[in-house]
């Protein structure tokens, strides 16, 4: 029977009661408990079910590393499986359910699989299941799925109810931990003056010391702690952060903290996780140490717990666990847990040791107050099934006969400590085992390099391997004084605390318990609670040789739960040593991972969901756009009106209607994305020689031309007009998508090949807002807005000018993406919607219709003019779209070219650009290939072309297409088949690309 | 060796497993063999199996420096798929996807290959014009797929956000037969295969130099002394570039890192996998529950095999973005790998300057997939000194010849 | 994570604000090369496990492009320097010979 006693509970506020439910049924706590506290102050031993066998769990431990007690937390839009009961604080109103288990806890199906566990041993799955061949999608998966998997499905439909966000942090000394050794190394640090970061995973401060009754500077230790906090906490130079985990240490000096805001009281304002984002010179791990437990037969039943545990239930919490609690160990911490719960009035009917021979201090202080110690013996089985009811004693070394049993409800088990090193191992620091303690800890002379080259983080305390307080605390004074040195700051002179160092007898490593255990015990010895990973299996996988600590991780699953291998790691390893006849050392630990524990997907993401999921540009014109039924088309960081939709009308409708508005009267666009960079310097011309295949020097300033740019491997990269300001200035526009890319491009060149060329570069992209004026009436529409001449003579097809327009300053361009009669008007973007809003006004007697990108790809491909992105696809040069024309002859070189000259470039067979039109006017699909005859080696249908554009041209009433195709400019008229996707074909004719006023007459008026 | 079935997994449970052998031998190397593979990945074990397998070539080394399958091949995110664009890589990975069908039969271990399906969104027109192409190619190249509305989409994984506010779904492109399989067993069903061929798997062995004669491969030096051969073939993702070196040439390749994720496992809730490429995330959920991401590859040259957290941070951004629901599952563990990328971003399998001696990298971020279907094509280039139809494309002098394999127009940065 | 001191404008950039460029001090070849020197330019590289030269443009930042010394195998960096030279400066070169003795130079 666990019950909650009077006079213990440290953190626990007993005048604030607080309910909670579990598993629909209603229950008290008080303000400072944990979940797990809670539970167990309720008597709830049996709080879930493992994940193969659906074996009963209770509560293991009281941390972070607890791998049993996930429950699944809340409801609604604040639901949370997996979530640690022993991490999570009580608060009014809590509701969890246990989890993987049907129908209820207390009776689950599933736990036939532990019946039939000796034939679903270690890797079973690999061996079986494998006919027939449809079963295993059909049959085995499903039900394996759903007998694995642990927390229940959040609710897809709603949306996460909390919000969270990201911090950015500096600091010099990072600390990691708050017990004593963390605090002493941010007091060491932070006094020398140093910027110090200390993040504490839990609500509280000093780890575990007050609960062991450990004096510094001869008082109790929460006297020093209290006061730690209190000088920290007034020095301007230091952060400290309770219930937030330092989840991850990556290169450089990069860590993350995970701050839990309002997980512990859901009525906090604000984001719920905060993950903030630390660079530090030095991190200082202070992370502690965990206990291991110990392997014997049934020491998964819930009320089998670490020593540790069962102590910090019983001060922190004021829980005792059992009426009658043996204590099962390898060394001499454990008799801590006998002591306290005998002075607290519990019952301790034995100390089991398996050490032969123990006289240490802690021990005749156990024996004193009455309790056996049983030297050399170990525990043969544990009776109980969702409850501990007694055990069997059998002698250590022996093959497990029960020579008495004692009855009991609780056992707190210890196989010593095991340092936390995860985070000096993330980024690469190096373990050493120590054998007197049998455990891995950090090697000093191996740590993670920074990008100095030299070691950034050091551990202090238990995380070095230093377990008792006055090393410690030693151990962490010289962790934060060196980190100090490390950033070129002075330490001070002070010297750390001191406490008591107690003489203990040394632990004798323990990894099955009796050390000859038959096979029957061995299959009964947990490993991995959570994933269900026993002595045996971890033999067995050395056996088959699975002999890579790796393989046997990976092969039975040990470690892989969600703690991490945080209770089983070692003693997984230590068993698949003895199975394989290596030391431990040898065998070596799988690697450490961020993060420390699970941190939620929510806090990495951010305050970025939603609207601000990416950053939008917007146009001066966006919001007109959206007050005139713009239907969005994301183009990169910008979003376009794909057309504007009238009430009623499809998309299609309303592209048709754009289209055939602009050809007979006015269209209206907003060019403002199209990339404009700005060259200027006396080698731009020469620069930009370089950068298009055509000829950009001999441009005359007022002109504009269009160009083509590629990479320097041949393919087709951009395109856009260029119009020369002056002597020595260009602007160059780029596709929406390409100013960025295209910027970069330019800079790349100037910077690193040609950096003594005197050019420098702007893009101007976003100064600029860019209206395009397009249709037969476009002139008159600028002529009644008044100002620069827009005349045929005075503003020729292809040139550009500067001046007043509608009082305006403005340059406007007489260039044509449509073929049109068309202008594009360019003001700083500050004055565009005033502009736009005038041209609007202007334009309402010529029927002036805004059109979006669909409508412009149409007109565009009317007159076969090409698409960056469709006609090219990173694959496709100039000349295989017919813009020979554009590329100097003359020019000795520019990007791209010495790539176009090798032997697949210069193949005739490769495909080249074409119209295409159907015989009855359809619309040929999106993508279509064109078939060859017969198939090439690999049994694939030969093909001779591609739809690279395709639409229903409003103009022509009918379907009309753009294509690459083999020898496809000497094929005019002959018609090919297009393969469809249901295996049909489409017969298209070849013909010129250009289907609209192929002399060019209309833009040119 | 010991057939795998349900009978032996019954017989040894009632005599507590004592009955199971090694998986596969440990042998100490031999001074010679006719062919010597670095690398005991997945490719590398799978080109030893269809050599032995296809060509009867069984005096087989393959050297690893780790342990088996402990590179890429156990760190990738399982998903298989032949929905590529180009014929070439349409014929390899399919050719991969089918022998990864019977693969659990045919090497006798349960590969778990979960044909579940595989979804590319199509997050923009433009990437939905990409995708509308691949489908049109994939249907004459004998690979099937259909690009399918965003209503099926929603059917098909109901925990996709259809209506995102930037980018909403368009549609997608689905290989029904696409899905995912165990990695650490494909390489383990290929090593016991192996095995039981005689051909010698011999692990903590580290090839330091490349012996050469004359122009032509002699043979290894390695950790474990030297070893002669007649043909060497180099199958070592992410470390490429350090055996070429060794052996006299250049690679047009670049080693970076690559990470992936998985959450805590809940109960079954996507039952495909799903791949996001506009907003750089793909996720599926493996039969122990958890969900599977992954996203794009650092810039850099590294060999740490640790990444750069904020790709962890863009990829899961992108995924909350498209699964609201998994804002409040939590990340599990993330770790990163080596892969190798080349000029095109498509693999080679090539002949090299070193006669006898033999590639086959630069999978790029998609080499688990294509597993079977490499071995299949690279046992055929070392058995003959020449490449079949699958590798033909894939050979080194492309670059020379600007004759590049680029699936970027359909693939994204996401494999 | 990466810090790169930007040579330029003196600020330790994270990688966040830095653009990586791939392998340093590549010759380009132009119209008048060899298909054999163009392959070369274009795609081979050292790609070495050790001590690397690379190319890294301050985007979010300066905006300038500058050469990185730094090693692959642990991501220690050697230094940074100016992008507008043929070759690492002898200081650095001299600086990486003391910390690792086996370096054998860039080329």
């Amino acid at each position: 029977m666990s019950t909650r006693i009077p006079n213990k509970g440290r953190f626990l506020n007993r005048a604030a009661p607080v309910s909670f439910s579990f598993n629909g049924r209603t229950y008290g706590g008080y303000q400072g408990d944990t979940l797990a506290s809670a539970l167990l102050a309720n008597d709830l031993m049996l709080v879930g079910r493992s994940f193969k066998y659906h074996r009963p769990r209770g509560i293991v431990a009281s941390g972070a590393e607890e791998p049993n007690a996930l429950v699944n937390l809340g409801q609604g839009a604040r639901f949370e499986p997996n979530q640690r009961t022993t991490t999570t604080e009580l608060f009014e109103g809590l509701t969890a359910r246990s989890q993987n288990h049907w129908p209820s806890l207390e009776f689950d199906v599933g736990a036939v699989n532990g019946l039939f566990s000796r034939f679903f041993s270690a890797g079973f799955y690999y061996k079986t299941f494998m006919f027939p061949r449809w079963a295993w999608k059909h049959l085995f998966e499903p039900v394996i799925r759903q007998s694995a998997g642990l927390g229940q499905v959040p609710d897809p439909d709603l949306k996460d109810a909390d919000t969270y966000e990201h911090f950015h942090a500096f600091c010099d000394v990072l600390v990691i931990g708050g017990g004593v050794a963390g605090l002493q190394s941010a007091l060491a640090a932070g006094e020398a003056g140093a910027r110090v970061i200390l993040l504490e995973q839990t609500a509280h401060w000093g780890g575990r010391a007050p609960v062991d009754g450990v004096e510094i500077n001869g008082k109790p230790a929460e006297i020093w702690i209290n006061n730690a906090v209190e000088c920290l906490e007034n020095m301007a130079n230091v952060t400290i952060v309770r219930r937030c985990m330092g989840a991850g240490v990556y290169d450089h000096g990069y860590a993350l903290g995970y701050e839990r805001l309002s997980d512990h009281d859901p009525t906090v304002k604000g984001p719920r996780h905060r993950l903030w984002r630390i660079r530090a010179a030095q991190i200082i791990a202070a992370t502690g140490a965990i206990e291991r437990p110990l392997a014997f037969a049934g020491n998964d039943i819930p009320g089998v717990m670490l020593a540790s545990a069962v102590r910090d239930y019983l001060e922190n919490w004021g829980v005792m666990v059992g009426q009658r609690t043996v204590i099962v160990t390898n060394n001499d911490d454990a008799y801590r847990t006998a002591l306290a719960l005998k002075r607290a009035g519990g019952a301790v009917p034995a100390v089991l040791d398996a050490r032969n021979h123990v006289t240490s201090p802690l021990a005749e202080e156990v024996r004193a107050l009455g309790i056996p110690v049983l030297e050399g013996r170990a525990i043969a089985r544990v009776k109980g099934g969702k409850r501990v009811r007694g055990v069997g004693v059998c002698l250590q070394n022996s093959a497990g006969a029960a020579q008495e049993e004692i009855k009991c409800d609780c056992i707190a088990m210890s196989g010593g400590w095991s340092p936390v090193v995860h985070l000096w191992s993330h980024c690469g620091g190096k373990l050493l085992w120590d054998a007197a303690q049998s455990c891995f800890r950090p090697d000093p002379s191996r740590p993670p390099l920074g990008a100095d080259g030299k070691g950034f983080v050091k551990t202090a305390g238990a995380a070095s391997g230093e377990f008792d307080t006055n090393s410690t605390l030693q151990d962490a004074d010289k962790a934060g004084k060196n980190a100090v040195k490390e950033v070129g700051i002075t330490p001070t002179g002070k010297s750390a605390p001191k406490a008591p160092q107690p003489e203990q007898a040394p632990l004798q490593p323990v990894w099955i318990m009796p050390d000859k255990a038959t096979v029957d015990l061995r299959m009964k010895m947990w490993l991995d609670y959570q994933n269900d990973v026993k002595v045996t299996d971890v033999q067995l996988a050395a056996k088959e040789g699975y002999e890579s600590v790796e393989h046997t991780k990976r092969y039975t699953t040990l470690g892989m739960a969600t703690d991490q291998g945080k209770l089983s790691n070692i003693n997984g390893l230590a068993v698949l040593s003895d199975a394989l006849g290596r030391p431990v050392p040898q065998v070596g630990t799988t690697t450490f991972r961020p993060p420390y524990t699970p941190i939620s997907f929510g806090a990495i993401a951010g305050e970025a969901r939603g609207d601000i999921f990416q950053p939008l540009k917007t146009t001066p014109m966006q919001v007109w756009h959206e007050e005139n039924g713009a239907d969005w088309e994301p183009v990169g960081q910008w979003r376009r009106p794909y057309c504007y939709r009238r009430s009623g009308e499809t998309r299609d409708l309303a592209v048709i209607r754009e289209v055939k508005a602009t050809r007979s009267g006015i269209g209206l666009l907003d060019a403002s994305t199209l990339g404009k960079i700005m060259v200027r310097g006396p080698d731009a011309g020469r620069f930009l020689d370089m950068l298009y295949t055509n000829m950009m020097s001999s441009l005359k300033p007022g002109r504009c031309r269009y160009g083509l740019m590629c990479s320097e491997n041949g393919f087709l990269m951009d395109d856009g007009v260029v119009a020369r300001l002056d002597e020595t200035t260009f602007l160059c526009h780029t596709t929406t998508g390409g100013a960025d890319r295209i910027h970069a491009h330019m800079e790349e060149w100037l910077q690193t090949e040609w950096w003594d060329w005197q050019v420098y570069t702007a893009n101007l992209t976003e100064q600029f807002a860019q209206i395009g004026v397009v249709g037969p009436k476009a002139r008159a529409v600028l002529e009644k807005l008044g100002g620069l001449d827009v005349g045929r003579d005075a503003l020729p097809f292809m040139a550009w000018r500067e001046g007043v327009l509608a009082g305006f300053d403005v340059r406007l361009y007489r260039i044509s993406f449509s073929g049109e009669l068309s202008y594009e008007i360019a003001v700083p973007a500050g004055q565009g919607r005033a502009l736009w809003d005038l041209i609007w006004d202007a334009g309402q007697e010529f029927g002036i219709t805004p059109y979006g990108t669909e409508a412009l790809h149409v007109m565009r491909a009317e007159k076969g003019f090409i698409m960056i992105g469709d006609e090219t696809d990173g694959t496709v040069i100039p000349q295989d779209l017919g813009l020979n024309w554009a590329i100097s002859r003359k020019k000795p070189d520019y990007i791209g070219k010495r790539a176009q000259q090798r032997s697949f470039m210069q193949n005739p067979a490769r495909w080249k650009l074409v119209g295409l039109e159907t015989p009855d006017g359809s619309v040929l699909p999106d993508g279509a290939y064109a078939l060859a005859e017969g198939t090439n080696e690999n049994g694939q249908r030969a093909m001779q072309g591609r739809v690279t554009s395709t639409y229903y041209s409003p103009t022509l009433g009918r379907g009309i297409a753009l294509g690459l195709v083999l020898h496809g400019p000497d094929r005019m008229g002959e018609e090919l088949e297009f393969g469809l996707l249901d295996q049909s074909t489409r017969i298209a004719r070849i013909v010129d690309p250009v289907f609209y006023d192929k002399d060019g007459e209309k833009q040119n008026v | 060796m010991k057939r795998y079935s349900a009978f032996a997994v019954f017989r040894e449970g009632l005599r507590y497993q004592a009955g199971w052998e090694r998986a596969w031998r440990s042998p100490d190397p031999k001074p010679a063999y006719d062919v010597v593979i670095v690398g005991a990945g997945g490719h590398g074990l799978a080109t030893a199996y269809y050599l032995g397998r296809n060509f009867g070539i069984t005096n087989v080394a393959v050297l690893e420096k780790g342990w088996l399958g402990g590179g890429n091949t156990g760190r990738n995110t399982t998903i298989i798929r032949s929905n590529y664009l180009q014929d070439p890589s349409a014929a390899i990975y399919e050719k991969a996807r089918s022998l990864y069908e019977t693969m659990s039969q045919d090497l006798n271990m349960n590969v778990m290959f979960s044909p579940r399906g595989v979804m590319m969104l199509a997050q923009t027109e433009h990437e939905k014009r990409g995708y509308l192409r691949t489908a049109h190619a994939n249907a004459y190249q004998g690979v099937k797929t259909e690009f399918i509305t965003p209503d099926r989409v929603r059917k098909l994984c109901p925990i996709i956000n259809i209506d995102g506010p930037r980018y909403p779904v368009l549609g997608a492109l689905w290989q029904e037969r696409g899905g995912t399989a165990r990695h650490d067993a494909v390489a383990w069903a290929y090593a016991r295969a192996c095995s039981n061929m005689g051909i010698d798997i011999i692990q903590q062995c580290e090839v330091t130099a490349v012996r050469r004669e004359n122009g032509r491969v002699r043979g290894v030096e390695t950790s474990k002394g030297t070893i002669d051969c007649a043909k060497l073939a180099l199958i070592v993702a992410g470390h490429s570039g350090v055996l070429a070196e060794m052996a006299g040439f250049r690679l047009p390749i670049e080693s970076v890192a690559l990470q992936a994720l998985v959450s805590e496992p809940i109960k079954p809730c996507m039952d495909v996998v799903v791949m996001a490429n506009t907003v750089h995330g793909y996720m599926s959920q493996s039969d122990k529950g958890e969900m599977v991401i992954g996203g794009g590859a650092d810039g850099f040259n590294n060999y740490t095999q640790r990444g750069s957290f904020h790709h962890i941070e863009e990829t899961v951004r992108a995924l909350v973005e498209t699964f609201p629901m998994i804002s409040r599952l939590k990340m599990l563990r993330q770790w990163g790998g080596i892969v190798d990328m080349t000029g095109d971003r498509s693999p080679i399998l090539s002949k090299t300057p070193l006669t006898g001696c033999y590639v086959n990298c630069g999978w790029g971020t998609g080499g688990f997939k294509s597993i079977p279907g490499s071995g299949w094509a690279m046992a055929e280039l070392v058995a003959n000194d020449a490449p079949g139809p699958l590798a033909a494309a894939f050979g080194l002098e492309r670059f020379r010849e600007g004759r590049f394999i680029d699936e970027s127009v359909a693939a994204g940065v996401a494999h | 994570m990466l810090i790169l001191e930007c040579p330029y404008c003196g600020v330790k950039a994270d990688e966040t604000e830095l653009h990586p460029g791939g392998e340093a001090h590549l010759k380009r070849f132009g119209p008048e090369s060899s298909d054999e020197e163009f392959e070369a330019y274009l795609f081979e590289r050292k790609n070495r496990k050790g001590v690397h030269f690379e190319r890294w443009r301050h985007v979010y930042g300066c905006g300038k492009w500058f050469h990185a010394a730094r090693a692959t195998d642990t991501l220690e960096v050697f230094g940074t320097y100016s992008a507008q030279t043929n070759a690492p400066p002898d200081d650095l070169i001299k600086k990486i010979k003391q910390k690792r003795p086996d370096f054998g130079g860039y080329e």
